[in-house]
């Protein structure tokens, strides 16, 4: 009801007036809302009572004493407290959601061109990509990988090889490690500064293409202090940074990193499947920018890849950003999904294993929510910020 | 003087038209897009054939399990289960009454189509979900009583989603009113509800209901774990229906809301009669993106020890007579998925074009 344009209060008693129906109605609602909450509360703590379950959070700072099968802190069965456990889980969910999101972009991002190439065949092949496997469950494509795919892969000693330093079977893929020797801090100062070389000489660029209108050949010349620099410290700092690489001892493989299948199988369909909306987004996108908008840079003479940069794209990616930052948070909500294979992530670990050993579901519960509703909140105030950003500046 | 003769028209260049001229143009252009081409005919042929062989040509579709041969998929798995994949534990004598629901609930979805009389809908409406919980729980009028722990499969799978469905769209429309209202201690409330269910995921909110919502009640109230898993769904999709529901009542322009004040219609009337006939009508197609979301957002309840139809592979298969199967399992649910989604996807589509007004 809008307050500022209703008639005013009439002489009909107190009930006529909207204004004042309106605070009866709120309160009546909030007394309903507190009184169900109370009633809820009561009967919880009475529930609590009777079943003899202990409260608070005391229980974070027990000895958790089960093992985890991927984490990124140090983390030992026999000393690690559930807070410890906490952790190894939000990192967890942290590491398939920044796989899954840098995968599923890129895979998005080629299948949303795809569709709209005027190539037959690669169109629709991206159709056919999109409507199959957006149309099934991300649950069952997690299942079907885990206990389908990567179960039929072969064991250790008959692994799949690849240069012999990278190894896939069925308990995982195995990859060399990178061992960073003393001296190898060298290459990552290297790479700052080619990092800020590359800021200022944008900035330059930019200054002289307003002033001259001359083209600076930015992202070549870019590209190759990004990469030449930290390569030159790498070989005058003597070569400090070397890699273990796995071998097969016995029965399994020693030495390496080793991805376990769950976090292969559980990003691999994670990004499959996010990519699919990714994609949509992508196209609707781009389908957004009025062609007129394209046939007007034509009728300059611009360059297509000038086109594509200058007009299409800074367009297009006002629509497409939103939507496509919506996926991501939908992505990171959906690697709880890794329950089903036990992938080590905080709902496997803290909703499943930890409420198991201890009991306490309510604070238990609202940990894991309060986790991804962290989450949530970051990533709306970044898409605040993104379109604040993008909004049309008119003159 | 001369004399102008007509001369024959010429034919029109034969790489104007016709199949090569559209070959040419979609797929051999340039050198770029000819290996393009080149390499979708290579997926397409590593894929399909391969694909197909195992599906149709060397697949089993009869005689026991013993006499398999073929490399082919083992559908007789399928059809030797297909009664566990759509009903679950529901005793076989008693499938009629899931097929007859099924029947019931497509001459109900005919009949809101047909019957003008707004009275007689609303009438059936409130008798429909009665019927279709007595007859499949049974107990009443000499049926024999199915516990819901024997309800699976395809059955329990659509029986989520419908009640999902059906039960949050009222919802949802209340909390979207109540979002977009004036009263601000209405509005934190859904806002807060909206954005607290949006912000965490599904599974969340099913662990929720399953084991701490019993802790909410007295004793003497006893949830079966069907009815929790229920409510958890409903909570969750209210939430994004709202969303959806608020977005059409955006696209509403103002003018409409004056005009049913100026009539003189208090605020139920004017949303009942002028602005939610107009707002759903607009919301179509993302409603249904919506409910295609919880058809597969329902897979979830396996999690927390429901079996639906997707839980019936691991169970099958968990047969002793029927180990290894799971590939068949897994394909045969998700062309189930699949087809349902896909339909699903393209009426919303078609809807979208039937209301698509502008140029």
């Amino acid at each position: 009801m809008n307050k500022s344009q209703l008639p005013p209060a009439t002489t009909g008693g107190l009930l006529s007036s909207p204004r004042n129906r309106a605070i009866i109605f709120q309160c009546l609602a909030l007394l309903a809302v507190v009184a169900c909450a109370f009633y809820f509360t009561s009967n919880m703590f009475d529930n609590i009572e009777k079943r003899g379950i202990t409260t608070g959070f005391s229980f974070l700072g027990e000895t958790a004493g089960f093992g985890v099968s991927q984490s990124l802190i140090a983390y030992d069965d026999t000393t690690s407290t559930f807070l410890d456990v906490f952790i190894v889980g939000i990192l967890n969910t942290l590491l398939v959601g920044v796989i899954g999101i840098i995968c599923a972009s890129v895979f998005g991002l080629l299948i949303g061109i795809g569709r709209l190439s005027s190539n037959f065949i690669v169109a629709k092949l991206s159709l056919v990509y999109i409507e199959t496997f957006r149309n099934i469950p991300i649950l069952l494509q997690i299942l079907f990988w885990y206990n389908i795919v990567l179960a039929a892969l072969p064991g250790p000693r008959q692994s799949f090889s690849y240069f012999e330093s990278i190894f896939l079977n069925n308990r995982g893929l195995l990859l060399p490690e990178p061992i960073f020797q003393s001296g190898s801090i060298f290459i990552l100062i290297a790479f700052v500064i080619a990092c800020t070389a590359v800021i200022f000489l944008t900035r330059w660029a930019k200054k002289r293409h307003d002033q001259t209108g001359e083209e600076f050949p930015l992202i070549k010349v870019s590209l190759a202090i990004l990469i030449v620099s930290p390569l030159l410290a790498y070989f005058v700092t003597g070569q400090p940074i070397t890699a273990e690489y796995p071998a097969l001892k016995g029965f399994n493989f020693q030495g390496g990193l080793a991805i376990i299948p769950e976090f292969l199988a559980l990003t691999f369909a994670l990004s499959i499947y996010t990519a699919t909306y990714i994609a949509e987004a992508v196209r609707a996108g781009i389908e957004a920018v009025a062609s007129g908008q394209k046939e007007a840079a034509e009728s300059l003479g611009l360059k297509k890849h000038v086109i594509l940069r200058k007009v299409v794209l800074p367009q297009a990616l006002r629509v497409i950003i939103p939507p496509v930052i919506n996926q991501y948070l939908n992505l990171v909500k959906n690697s709880s999904l890794a329950t089903a294979i036990g992938y080590p992530e905080i709902v496997t670990l803290f909703s499943g294993t930890t409420l198991n050993q201890v009991g306490q579901a309510i604070e238990i519960i609202m940990m894991t929510m309060a986790v991804y509703l962290t989450f949530s909140i970051v990533i709306s105030l970044l898409l605040n910020w993104v379109n604040a950003k993008m909004e049309i500046k008119g003159r | 003087m001369a004399v102008y003769t007509f001369k024959e028209a010429k034919a029109a260049p034969s790489t104007s038209r016709g199949v090569l001229f559209w070959l040419r143009e979609n797929l051999f252009s340039d050198i770029k897009n000819s290996v393009l081409t080149l390499l979708g005919i290579y997926i397409v042929y590593i894929m399909i054939p391969p694909l197909l062989d195992w599906m149709i040509f060397d697949a089993t579709w009869s005689g026991t399990q013993k006499e398999i041969v073929n490399s082919g998929a083992r559908w007789i798995f399928i059809i030797e289960k297909f009664d566990q994949f759509m009903y679950g534990f529901y005793p076989v004598a008693e499938d009629w009454r899931p097929n007859l629901v099924g029947l019931i609930s497509i001459a109900f979805l005919l009949s809101l189509k047909f019957i003008p009389n707004i009275k007689v809908k609303l009438g059936l409406m409130l008798i429909y979900p009665f019927v279709c919980f007595v007859l499949i729980s049974g107990g009443w009028f000499g049926l024999e009583e199915v516990p819901t722990e024997k309800w699976g499969g395809l059955m329990l799978t659509i029986l989520v989603a419908a009640v999902g469905i059906i039960a949050s769209f009222p919802i949802g429309i209340v909390l979207a009113l109540g979002r977009q209202s004036e009263m601000p201690i209405l509005k934190t409330l859904c806002v807060g509800f909206i954005e607290f269910i949006r912000g965490v995921p599904l599974i969340t909110i099913l662990f929720m209901a399953s084991v701490v919502l019993p802790l909410f009640f007295s004793d003497g109230i006893d949830f079966d774990k069907l009815l929790r898993a229920l409510i958890g769904i409903t909570l969750f999709q209210s939430a994004y229906i709202a969303e959806v529901i608020r977005g059409g009542l955006q696209a509403i322009p103002k003018g409409q809301y004056e005009a049913a004040e100026s009539l003189g219609l208090g605020y139920w009337q004017g949303m009942l009669l002028i602005i939610l006939p107009q707002a759903l009508k607009i919301s179509i197609p993302n409603l249904v993106g919506s409910f295609i979301s919880l058809f597969k957002d329902t897979t979830l309840v396996l999690i927390i020890g429901l079996f639906d139809v997707l839980a019936m592979v691991t169970l099958t298969t968990s047969d002793a007579l029927w180990l290894g199967y799971e590939i068949e399992g897994y394909v045969f649910v998700t062309m189930i998925y699949w087809v349902c989604c896909f339909s699903m996807s393209q009426y919303s589509k078609s809807v979208e074009r039937k209301y698509h007004t502008e140029h």
